[in-house]
């Protein structure tokens, strides 16, 4: 048998949709098993690495000041002032947040904003926002959209903006499985190779923005 | 000295506090079930590294046959009426702002502070600093608003209430990695691309480097765990050797044509699953609205490989 049938299992419980923990659980115990292991083995194996990648669910205690800064009222705030300011798109926001991200994680500043910290209380809220003031009368479901939206620019900020940073764990990474091969580079000349990508990101991810902007003035009803 | 430790006992009260607030809440759905689920969580928090190899094992396995048996379950707790937080906005107008940087400020801080105190572990220096952000935060918010230190614990069960069992993806995602690189598979899938490519030429190879390096990732969730397999498969013996490439380039722009395929996994559950959680959207809605930025990318550093990795004729 092949350990593969772990990755089988796995791409089978995603398309039935059972619950992705339970599917998780079976992946894993499947692989083991087809690689030879016994059950206590595959326990051990799976514990072991549970215990050593606690940290990160270890950042959840973020989430206090989250529901404190809800109850103060930020959301509500962030929504006011975007209705105020009549410039700020929602496609213009979240330009202005990916250049923000992709800056910030250029300089290894990764961890100040994400979904938690920042996209949730902050930048969705104001986003929908300026959402509902394009289109005074949007669906639930292009609200959902835009903050789909805001999430994903999160993301792609990050992650076309973190390798610019010469010590972020990705680099060091390739330096190390380069070093493996007897190959020997700098940190600054991979770095240099990820800001192409970086300006294609950019760009890319701000005209699918703007085509945002654009599809929210253009259903709007005279 | 300040290491991951300390982080795990705070979070280790946290979610134990979330326990004993579920079980004294006598209107709650599913309230053993519940308060049991976050009991475990904090158990491995605060006594992780005392339980041993197959008990933590047993415990992952406790975790998920609760989750399947359907917990942890919602509280009743109403959230702050919206006239309520409306006024309170009205109030504290844009100090709400101020308060919402203190932990990216904190972390900015401590970033560059931290390496430079010694009681603080060097390479736990941002999830300290994160943490010193939170304990700020939390406790300015409460002096504020006049309120009590509980409340920043039912606050954060509200929302962590909200999350339920996806809170324990990343983590548990992050083990089957580790459970799949005990396994081989990792091994298996780059020997069957390499062994897939006609040899000799430039694009074929270049293509299976980088669909590999996305499609692994997406299968993983992670482009580390997918960046060393193609690399020692593909990357190394195929481009560098066989073809002459650059190795900066396979490298550096290899790993980013694995990032395309982080965008569009389900397994990087840190990065699509939980914020559509915390959004209340669609369990697929990010990817989804992460597609169309996905495929170009990957077409770009695919071209970029091609074009620039290989000496001029």
């Amino acid at each position: 048998m092949t350990p593969l049938l772990g990755i089988l299992v796995l791409v089978i419980g995603f398309a039935v949709r059972a619950n992705p923990l339970a599917v998780v659980l079976a992946a894993a115990v499947t692989a083991g098993f087809a690689a030879g292991l016994d059950p206590l083995a595959v326990l051990a194996a799976l514990g072991k690495a549970f215990n050593t990648n606690r940290f990160v669910s270890a950042l959840w205690i973020i989430l206090p000041v989250v529901g404190l800064l809800e109850r103060a009222g930020l959301r509500e705030r962030a929504a006011t002032l975007i209705t105020s300011s009549a410039r700020l798109t929602t496609g213009r926001l979240l330009i202005l947040y990916l250049a923000f991200r992709q800056l910030t994680a250029a300089l290894g500043l990764i961890s100040i904003a994400g979904h938690a910290q920042t996209v949730r209380p902050l930048i969705a809220p104001m986003a929908e926002a300026a959402a509902a003031r394009a289109r005074p009368e949007i669906t639930a479901d292009d609200l959902a959209r835009v903050r789909a939206m805001a999430a994903a620019t999160d993301n792609v900020g990050v992650f076309f903006g973190e390798d610019i940073f010469l010590a972020v764990a990705s680099i060091l990474l390739i330096k190390a499985t380069l070093e493996t091969a007897g190959i020997f580079v700098q940190p600054f000349q991979l770095a240099v190779w990820a800001i192409p990508g970086a300006v294609a990101a950019f760009l890319i991810h701000s005209a699918r923005l703007l085509a945002l902007d654009r599809r929210l003035a253009a259903q709007r009803t005279p | 000295m300040i290491g991951l430790p300390a982080l795990y006992t705070l979070a280790g009260l946290l979610f134990a506090a979330w326990a004993a607030i579920t079980l004294l809440d006598k209107s709650h759905p599913g309230r053993l079930g519940t308060a049991l689920f976050w009991s475990l969580i904090a158990l491995s928090f605060l006594a992780g590294d005392h339980l041993g190899d197959v008990a933590n094992g047993a415990l992952v396995v406790a975790l998920v046959s609760l989750v399947t048996l359907g917990f942890p379950r919602r509280g009743t707790s109403p959230e702050t009426p919206l006239s309520d937080r409306q006024s309170s906005a009205k109030t504290l107008g844009n100090r709400l702002f101020a308060f919402a940087l203190i932990v990216p400020a904190t972390a900015l801080a401590g970033t560059l502070i931290f390496p430079h105190i010694p009681i603080i572990d060097p390479k736990q220096v941002t999830l300290i600093s994160l943490a010193l952000g939170v304990l700020i935060a939390a406790a300015l918010l409460l002096r504020t608003l006049r309120l009590a230190p509980v409340v920043a614990v039912s606050e954060g069960k509200r929302l962590v209430d909200g999350i339920g069992w996806a809170l324990l993806l990343p983590q548990l995602l992050a083990s089957l990695g580790s459970v799949f690189a005990l396994a081989g598979i990792g091994d298996i899938i780059g020997h069957s691309v390499a062994s897939a490519i006609p040899q000799g030429q430039h694009l074929p190879a270049v293509l299976a480097y980088t669909l590999g390096m996305a499609g692994f990732t997406i299968i993983m969730g992670n482009a580390f765990a997918a960046f060393p397999v193609m690399f020692a498969a593909v990357g190394l013996p195929i481009l560098i050797t066989g073809l002459g490439a650059s190795p900066v380039v396979i490298g550096a722009v290899g790993m980013l044509a694995g990032f395309s395929g982080t965008l569009l996994s389900p397994m990087a559950a840190n990065y699509n699953i939980v914020p559509a959680v915390l959004l209340n959207l669609d369990r697929s809605a990010v990817i989804r609205a992460q597609t169309i930025t996905a495929i170009p990318m990957f077409i770009f550093n695919t071209l970029i490989i091609w074009m620039y990795a290989f000496p001029s004729p």
